[in-house]
C-alpha cells in the first residue's frame, strides 16, 4: 500500500482519487519496481517518504507526477510558438541580415585590405603604437597558421553582437538609471539572463528558429553579451556626481541636455568598461553558439571535443584566447584614452 | 524699495507628510519633538529675510543649520513645504517648469562648494556652459566666457580641464561661469569653504571687487563668521533652521540679540571687523586729535593712534565730519561682554 493512502481516506477523497481513473503510463521508476517485484519494493520503501508529487500520485491517481510539470511547460510552449515565432521572425530577421551581410564582409575581403584597415582601427581606438603592433601581429599570426579566416568569422559576429548589445543595452540602462521601479524589474531579469546556464538559452530558440538561421546564434550572444554594458550604463549614470547634476540643474538644463551633455559623458568610463565586458561575454558565446551553426573558431573547437582531436581544438582554444586578448587590449586603451584626456594622471 | 528677492514665511519639513506638519510646526512644535513623534525633520522654520538689489546677504550658520537648504530655494533646487519666494515680484512657487528653466537661465546663478565643473570639458567650455544651455551662437559664448575668465585672472588656462588646476582656480572658472551666464543675482553656496585661509581671502577680495563694478545681488552662504562680516551688507544668522536675528553685520555684532550670536561673536578679531562708523558718538567738542575715514577699521586707528587710549578723532566721510571717536569708546568695544554689559546698564530694554 502506497503511503499517504490513509490520508486521502480520511480526508475524504478517496472518491475523488479514484475517479476516472485511468492507466497513465508508468514512469521508469515504476517499471523498475516492477521487474524488481512487489514485495522488495515493499520492503525498501521508506517510512515516510517526502510528500513529493510522484509519491502523493501514487496514493492519489488525481494528482500529477512531476513530469507533467515539464511536459506541460513544453506544451505550453509549443502551444505559443507559431504566435511567438510570428512576432518574433520579422523583428529578428535584421539581425540575421546585419550578420550574414558582416560575415560576408569580413570573409570575402582580401587579407591584405582587411589586416590594415582593422590594424588602423585599433589605432584610432587605442591610440597606443604598442597596442596596435600586437593588434597586426596576432592577426598575421592567425594567417600564418591559417586560422585567418575562422578568426575572422568570430570576429565579424563578435562585432555585430557587440554593437547591437551596445546599441540596446545603453538605452535600457539609461532608463533604469532614471526610474528606481524599472531598476527594480530588470536586475533580476539581468541575474537571470547572467546566471542561466548558456546551453538553456539555445533550447527554445531552437524550438523558434530554424537552426540553418543566423539569428538563431545572434539571440543567444546578445541576450547573454549584453548584460554588462546595462549594468554598467546604469551604474555609471547613478554614480554621476551628484553637485554636477545640481549644477546642470542650476543652470538651468532641461532633461536631454543633461543626459547628453552630462550624465552619459560623466559615465562614460563605465559604460566603456561595460563594452568591454560585452565584447568578451560574447567572444565566450561564440564557442556555444557553434552548436547551433555560428560559424568561426569555435566550430574547431566543437571538432576537437567531438572527435577528439587534442591539435585542433587546443589551437583554436588559444586563438580565442588571443582574439580576446586584442579585443580587450584596444578597447580598455581606448578607455584609458578617455580617463586621460579629462586631466585625470 | 521693494527687494529684489523676498523670502516669506518659508517652511521646509523632511518627510512624507510634510504638508500636515507646517500646522504642527506653526502651533509651536519643536524640531525634537517633532522628529520623536512624528519622524518628520524640521529644516526650516519661518523664515522671511528681503534681499535688495546690489547687495550681498549672507547667510551664516553651522552645519545643519538649514543655510544650504534655504539657498537651494531661491531656484528651487529644493521644493518648499510651504511660503513664498518673490524674485522681481514674481513668485517663484508658480513656475511652470519651463518658467524655471529660463528663471535659472537668466536671473539666477549658482556658485557651488565643491566647484561642480564638468570634469570632460575644458575651462572655457565650462565658463561657457550657461550660453550654451541658452542655445547662443558659438561666438558669443565664447567672447564672453573669455571676457570673464580674464576678469577673474585666468586667461592662459582656457584650454586645461578642471582637475589641471588647483581648488582656488576651479573655483575661479566657477565664479567665471556664473558670471558668464550674466544673471542679476549670484547664489553663492559656501562658495570658498573648501579652500586654504589664504586663498580664500583672495576670493574674497576678488568678490567684493566684482561686487564693486558689478552690483549684483548676491546671496551668500558660509559658516565662517569672519567671512561673513567680511562680505556682508545684509547678515542673516541661521539656528536649527530658524533665523536667529538678521540686520546689518556690524549691529549684529555690537548688539548680539541672543547668547548663541553672542557666543558666535566673541571669538572673532572685533578690531578687525567693526568700522569705526560703527562705534561713532555725536559730536561734542570742538578739538580733536586728528581725522578718521568712517569706513577705516578700529585696528587702523589702534596702529594711528599708537596705542594711546587718551586721543578723541574726528569722523569724516566724504569730506565731511559726520561724528566723534574716543579711543576709550573705542578700546571698550573691543570687548563683547564689557560692551553689552554697559548697553545693558543704560539702557534696559
Amino acid at each position: 500500500m502506497a503511503a499517504y493512502e490513509k490520508v486521502f481516506d480520511t480526508l475524504g477523497l478517496r472518491e475523488w482519487c479514484d475517479a476516472e481513473k485511468e492507466e497513465a503510463p508508468m514512469s521508469m521508476a515504476q517499471l523498475l519496481a516492477q521487474a524488481q517485484g512487489e514485495e522488495g519494493a515493499a520492503a525498501d520503501a521508506p517510512i515516510l517518504p517526502f510528500p513529493s508529487l510522484d509519491v502523493l500520485h501514487e496514493a492519489c491517481a488525481q494528482i500529477g507526477q512531476t513530469r507533467d510539470l515539464t511536459e506541460g511547460l513544453e506544451r505550453g510552449f509549443l502551444s505559443i510558438r507559431n504566435e511567438l515565432k510570428f512576432v518574433l521572425d520579422p523583428l529578428t530577421q535584421p539581425l540575421s541580415w546585419a550578420l550574414d551581410g558582416t560575415l560576408y564582409v569580413f570573409e570575402s575581403a582580401p587579407w591584405w585590405i582587411m589586416i590594415p584597415i582593422l590594424v588602423i582601427v585599433s589605432w584610432f581606438a587605442s591610440r597606443s603604437r604598442g597596442v596596435t603592433a600586437f593588434v597586426g601581429l596576432v592577426l598575421l599570426f592567425f594567417a600564418a597558421i591559417d586560422h585567418y579566416d575562422v578568426a575572422m568569422q568570430t570576429m565579424a559576429i563578435v562585432f555585430v553582437c557587440t554593437g547591437l548589445s551596445v546599441l540596446f543595452g545603453v538605452p535600457i540602462g539609461i532608463g533604469m538609471s532614471k526610474s528606481n521601479t524599472a531598476q527594480r524589474i530588470i536586475i533580476p531579469i539581468l541575474d537571470l539572463l547572467q546566471t542561466l546556464p548558456t546551453f538553456v538559452y539555445l533550447i527554445p530558440l531552437i524550438f523558434l528558429f530554424s537552426v540553418t538561421e543566423s539569428k538563431l546564434y545572434g539571440i543567444a550572444i546578445i541576450l547573454y553579451a549584453i548584460v554588462p554594458v546595462i549594468r554598467l550604463t546604469d551604474l555609471g549614470i547613478r554614480l554621476v556626481d551628484k553637485d554636477v547634476i545640481e549644477a546642470a540643474n542650476a543652470f538651468g538644463m532641461n532633461a536631454q541636455q543633461k543626459l547628453t551633455r552630462v550624465e552619459l559623458p560623466l559615465a562614460l568610463p563605465n559604460i566603456m568598461a561595460g563594452v568591454n565586458q560585452t565584447i568578451m561575454m560574447s567572444l565566450a558565446m561564440v564557442v556555444i553558439a557553434s552548436l547551433v551553426s555560428a560559424p568561426g573558431l569555435g566550430v574547431l573547437v566543437l571538432r576537437g571535443i567531438r572527435n577528439l582531436e587534442l591539435g585542433v581544438g587546443i589551437v583554436a582554444g588559444l586563438g580565442i584566447v588571443l582574439l580576446a586578448v586584442i579585443l580587450d587590449r584596444v578597447s580598455k586603451a581606448a578607455l584609458s584614452r578617455v580617463d586621460k584626456q579629462r586631466g585625470h594622471h | 524699495m521693494t527687494a529684489k528677492v523676498a523670502i516669506k514665511e518659508l517652511y521646509k519639513i523632511f518627510g512624507q507628510r510634510d504638508k500636515e506638519m507646517v500646522q504642527l510646526v506653526k502651533d509651536g512644535m519643536d524640531k525634537p519633538t517633532l522628529l520623536d513623534q512624528h519622524g518628520h525633520v524640521l529644516g526650516l522654520q519661518d523664515i522671511s529675510v528681503d534681499m535688495q538689489a546690489g547687495e550681498i546677504t549672507v547667510i551664516m550658520g553651522l552645519s545643519g543649520s538649514g543655510k544650504s537648504t534655504l539657498i537651494r530655494h531661491l531656484n528651487r533646487l529644493i521644493e518648499p513645504t510651504a511660503g513664498e519666494i518673490l524674485v522681481d515680484g514674481q513668485d517663484v512657487m508658480k513656475l511652470g517648469q519651463a518658467d524655471l528653466r529660463a528663471l535659472r537661465q537668466k536671473q539666477m546663478s549658482m556658485v557651488f562648494q565643491k566647484f561642480a565643473l564638468l570634469p570632460h570639458r575644458t575651462v572655457l567650455q565650462n565658463a561657457e556652459m550657461p550660453l550654451s544651455v541658452q542655445g547662443l551662437d558659438a561666438d558669443t559664448q565664447e567672447r564672453d566666457a573669455r571676457k570673464w575668465l580674464d576678469r577673474v585672472g585666468l586667461a592662459g588656462f582656457e584650454d586645461r580641464f578642471p582637475a589641471q588646476l588647483s581648488g582656488g582656480m576651479q573655483q575661479r572658472v566657477g565664479i567665471a561661469r556664473a558670471l558668464t551666464a550674466n544673471t542679476d543675482i549670484m547664489l553663492m553656496d559656501e562658495a570658498f569653504s573648501a579652500l586654504d585661509p589664504l586663498i580664500r581671502t583672495d576670493m574674497q577680495d576678488l568678490l567684493l571687487e566684482l561686487q564693486k563694478e558689478l552690483h549684483k545681488t548676491i546671496v551668500f552662504i558660509t559658516h565662517d563668521l569672519d567671512e561673513a562680516l567680511k562680505l556682508a551688507d545684509h547678515l542673516v544668522i541661521l539656528k536649527d533652521g530658524a533665523i536667529v536675528q538678521q540686520g546689518e553685520p556690524q549691529h549684529i555684532l555690537l548688539n548680539p540679540n541672543d547668547p548663541y550670536i553672542e557666543d558666535f561673536v566673541s571669538d572673532i578679531n572685533r578690531a578687525r571687523v567693526l568700522r569705526v562708523r560703527s562705534i561713532m558718538e555725536p559730536v561734542d567738542r570742538d578739538s580733536f586729535d586728528g581725522d578718521v575715514d568712517a569706513d577705516s577699521s578700529l585696528e587702523r586707528l589702534i596702529a594711528q593712534s599708537d596705542g594711546d587710549t587718551g586721543l578723541v578723532y574726528r569722523v569724516m566721510q566724504d569730506g565731511a565730519q559726520i561724528g566723534q571717536l574716543n579711543m576709550k569708546q573705542l578700546v571698550k568695544a573691543l570687548v563683547p561682554r564689557a560692551r553689552s554689559d554697559a548697553k545693558g546698564a543704560s539702557s534696559p530694554k
